[in-house]
């Protein structure tokens, strides 16, 4: 990661590359995002199936509803497009102009 | 004890010298303020010190025990860091105000009846009010305002209430109260206007930006978490407050997606995790008060990580809007890297400080079958991923590009950052040496289950992925420069308007009714100059011969009502 520098004036100059300038890395991010979401998914799935083998259960669910594999990955993933979606209709109610309490 | 000083004395009083130093003498004075403190309040052990006999009341000032022991503990540290953060430009007035501040949040908790509850109250709204003005704004002087007007009339229904329960029980020690009574419900409702209940909350929405980069982190630590406490202390296991915490853990998550500035965006957070608290204590078991009371702990530390971040963010770009921010990274990578911990820890990933605290409070709630309460704490747990833990760090940053390049935050508060994260991770990663055994009751629960790491990881990687899938669609709200409407617009507007046109109409009815007066006054002056004047029939100079005549009228009448008032039946005659 390149440093700030300051020029004549004073004023900083940006030199030099810095670490998200680059795509690539958005995209390793994304990608480590993703293969961690596959081993947390995928543990759901071994849950039974090491529970069988050793006879202990990483998830023991305390509702049946809770129980039936990825529910917190499914509930994860749509609340948040849920909180997503509903914040963006709310803003159509409820959005002013930023000096709306100034005028 | 400092000779026979409470300890909340220790800072109000040492706030006196404040104004009289510069420099370092000033830096070292405030800093040894917190320590000794801490020190008059260790020293003392669990009991109640302090009474006094007033009116035939019985005050207790200090009282210690479990609950106000760790809320004792809590203020010390948050004061210490706050004020370690507020180093660079910070006033000697901000300085001075924290500290009154502080004192008053401790005194608060350690008070043992509600007359003292009420004083420190006060002392609360009255000096956490100059860290709004310090910014020097007309925005926040007005934001000042309206935060005194609220959190003044917090304190006057809390005094209602303490005297409708006094009149009613003859005590007013302060314990358990309930809703009940006319004194218990009006004292809720003081409380609840500090805890910002819904529709009671926009004081804070409205303040916290306005206050200055550090006075925003005092204001986040105190006076919501003595409200907290008070609901702990008087109101452990009313029904009500589950719902109005559910409801308070709902309604901001989606404001703070579409909010523009990130402190406001921390001050609908702030409400969200006042939600779980409030939660527990309406649960009010022993787990589910350990709960709203660790969670109350290392919310103070993580919300201040937090909004110490942001105000950085504002001590050197000079602003926190999220339509002006963005690869800040570049300028304060230490501030960007530290914010991210506390986004961490607001999330609940595993070892940090918020998965040991929030799933106490949602354990108990399925403890005690209130399942459809967890389904919704749940929900709110991925609302908080998306505006603390993504939004605050992302948009603050990393997003695209300003062009603004500044300096990495100053030195000291980098520290002060640093220590608060330091906490975060120290009570997430180990919470059985200093945070549950503080807590109120024993702790039984186990946080570190691999049932609890696995969900809670399932939960936030797959919100996270739900906000990459947004992101790169296009589909996340774009960040617009904006005011949202909230309950304050009843006040800041509709009242407004109200209280304009009842000026309108009292204004035409003045105007009306002076120039209505106007008119009789002239038409009376015109009749009286017309009967009395120089030329009226009443003004003429008369003839003395006339005057004879009414004389001699005069005297006939006279003469007749005496003939008429003496007694018909003859005097009797002489002997």
């Amino acid at each position: 990661m390149a440093s700030d520098k300051r020029d004549m004036s004073g004023q900083v100059k940006d030199r030099g590359r810095h670490y998200f300038d680059d795509p690539k890395r958005w995209k390793r991010l994304i990608a480590i995002l993703i293969a961690v979401c596959a081993v947390v998914f995928a543990l759901d799935i071994a849950n039974p199936i090491i529970e069988r083998m050793t006879g202990f259960e990483l998830r023991h669910p305390e509702r049946s509803w809770e129980g039936f594999p990825e529910f917190y990955a499914v509930y994860g993933f749509l609340a948040y497009t849920a909180i997503v979606y509903t914040a963006k209709l709310l803003r159509k109610g409820v959005m002013r102009d930023e000096d709306y309490y100034d005028r | 004890m400092i000779g026979s000083l409470p300890p909340a004395a220790v800072m109000i009083l040492g706030a006196l010298l404040v104004p009289l130093l510069r420099g370092r003498a000033r830096t070292g004075w405030v800093l040894l303020l917190p320590v000794a403190s801490l020190a008059a309040l260790l020293s003392l052990g669990e009991g109640e010190f302090g009474q006094v006999s007033i009116f035939s009341y019985e005050l207790t000032l200090v009282r210690i025990d479990g609950l106000s022991r760790i809320f004792g503990w809590l203020f010390h540290i948050a004061a210490f860091i706050g004020l370690i953060f507020a180093r660079r430009g910070g006033s000697a007035l901000e300085d001075a105000s924290a500290l009154v501040y502080a004192g008053a949040a401790i005194g608060a908790v350690q008070a043992g009846d509600l007359i003292t509850l009420f004083v420190f109250w006060e002392l609360l709204a009255l000096s956490s009010v100059f860290l709004v003005w310090a910014r020097g704004t007309e925005r926040s002087y007005r934001a000042g305002i309206r935060y005194l007007i609220v959190q003044v009339g917090s304190g006057v229904i809390l005094l209602a209430g303490i005297i409708a329960h006094a009149r009613a029980t003859g005590s007013v020690a302060f314990d358990h109260m309930g809703t009940e009574t006319l004194g218990g419900k009006l004292i809720l409702l003081g409380i609840g206007i500090k805890a910002a209940f819904p529709l009671l909350h926009n004081w804070l929405t409205d303040a916290y930006p306005e206050a200055t980069y550090s006075g925003a982190v005092f204001l986040s630590a105190f006076t919501t978490k003595v409200a907290v406490y008070t609901l702990a202390r008087g109101y452990a296991g009313t029904d009500l407050l589950i719902w109005v915490g559910v409801a308070m853990t709902m309604f901001p998550i989606f404001y703070a997606v579409i909010e523009n500035d990130l402190r406001r965006v921390l001050g609908y957070s702030m409400i969200n995790q006042i939600g779980f608290m409030v939660c527990g204590v309406g649960i009010g078991t022993e787990m589910a008060l350990n709960g709203a009371v660790a969670h109350a702990f290392n919310d103070v530390l993580f919300k201040g990580l937090l909004f110490m971040s942001t105000g950085a963010l504002l001590y050197r770009a000079g602003t926190t809007k999220c339509s002006e921010l963005g690869g800040l990274y570049k300028s304060m990578p230490k501030t960007a890297g530290l914010c991210i911990v506390g986004a961490a820890s607001i999330s609940a990933f595993p070892l940090f400080s918020g998965f040991v605290s929030k799933s106490m409070v949602m354990a108990a709630a399925l403890e005690q079958n209130l399942d459809v309460v967890w389904l919704f704490l749940l929900f709110a747990s991925a609302g908080v991923l998306h505006h603390a833990g993504i939004k605050i760090p992302f948009y603050g940053f990393f997003g695209p590009d300003s062009g603004i390049r500044t300096k990495e935050a100053p030195t000291s508060m980098l520290i002060a950052m640093g220590m608060a994260a330091f906490l975060c991770v120290f009570n997430g990663t180990f919470p059985t040496l200093f945070l549950y055994p503080n807590l109120p009751y024993e702790v039984t629960y186990v946080p570190f289950t691999s049932a609890h790491v696995i969900s809670q990881l399932q939960l936030l990687f797959f919100a996270v992925l739900a906000f990459v899938w947004l992101r790169l669609s296009d589909r996340e709200p774009h960040e617009l420069p904006s005011t949202n409407l909230d309950a304050d617009w009843f006040y800041r507007r509709f009242g407004k308007g109200l209280a304009l046109a009842a000026g309108g109409v009292a204004s035409r009815l003045r105007d009306a009714v002076a120039a209505r007066s106007v008119a009789a006054a002239g038409s009376a002056i015109g009749s009286a100059r017309r009967y009395m004047g120089p030329t009226g029939v009443w003004g003429r100079t008369w003839p003395t011969g006339t005057n004879v005549i009414w004389v001699a009228i005069l005297l006939l009448v006279f003469l007749l009502l005496y003939y008429a008032s003496t007694p018909v039946t003859s005097v009797p005659p002489p002997p």
